[in-house]
């Protein structure tokens, strides 16, 4: 089971990058270490196969964080379903 | 207690006005995608906002205090319509000016989710406007504006705007910008 997988039958937040947005200012790297990676050119790199990490719990804050400090409004959290 | 707004009044815009340097400054910096030693990436947006939010709070009280102060003899009218003061119009009207500016570009600001990013950025840039509109009115209404003091404290708004913009403009980009080139080699 990857990281921050979700345990079962908890609805859990996931996180969408807008690709049409980002422009690789990595402010969600730093805020999310163990989600996102960067790639050579500081484009966010989500650390285990999901196009849409699902978010541990405990970094939930700092998942809402990241959303609020992307200066181009690249991030967003949702809940599938 | 008319001492008091009267201090209050002239203390909350001044340092507004540092606040709004401080944020303007950041705003500049973190546009050109370099993070700050000891900031970060997320530090410098953090910093920027809450420096932004404490001016326009700054700002509230900056009215508030200057309209039930009975020197100022301010109307509600002087704080929406620009230049229709009786005393020194064209200084104060910069004043609301700004302030009509502050409400729009705030009001856009905590949006910005629901606005999208191109209303947000067209808006925003306002704030290059702002801030020299502010800076003159400060020097121009500011009752303390003669003082070695507010013109050391103005003076140092201004090189901190100033060293922000040619930061921004040094071309060492940190792998970021129109042209892309790779943060690490092998």
């Amino acid at each position: 089971m990857p990281l921050g997988a979700a345990e079962g039958g908890v609805v859990t937040t996931r996180l969408h990058i807008d690709w049409t947005r980002c422009d690789g200012h990595g402010s969600c790297a730093e805020l999310l270490p163990e989600l996102l990676g960067l790639d050579d050119f500081g484009f966010p790199v989500v650390r285990f196969a999901e196009r849409d990490p699902a978010i541990p719990r405990r970094d939930e804050e700092a998942a809402r964080h990241a959303v609020r400090s992307c200066p181009v409004m690249a991030l967003r959290l949702y809940e599938p379903g | 207690m008319n001492e008091t707004l009267w201090a209050l009044g002239r203390g909350t815009g001044l340092v507004a006005l540092v606040m709004f340097t401080i944020a303007l400054a950041l705003g500049i910096a973190s546009r050109s995608g370099r993070p700050l030693p000891g900031l970060g990436r997320f530090g410098i947006s953090d910093l920027h906002r809450t420096a932004s939010l404490t001016g326009v709070g700054l700002v509230a009280v900056h009215l508030t205090s200057l309209l039930f102060d009975p020197f100022a003899q301010l109307r509600v009218v002087d704080f929406v319509l620009p230049f229709f003061a009786s005393y020194r119009p064209l200084w104060l009207g910069l004043g609301t000016l700004a302030v009509d500016t502050l409400a729009v570009v705030t009001v856009v600001s905590l949006l910005r989710q629901r606005l999208g990013p191109r209303v947000f950025r067209t808006v925003h840039w306002a704030t290059y406007a702002l801030w020299p509109i502010a800076l003159l009115h400060a020097l121009g209404s500011g009752t303390d504006a003669g003082t070695e003091w507010f013109r050391g404290l103005t003076a140092a708004c201004v090189v901190a705007v100033v060293a922000a913009v040619g930061w921004r403009l040094t071309p060492s980009y940190a792998g970021r910008g129109w042209a892309r080139h790779p943060r690490r080699t092998g």
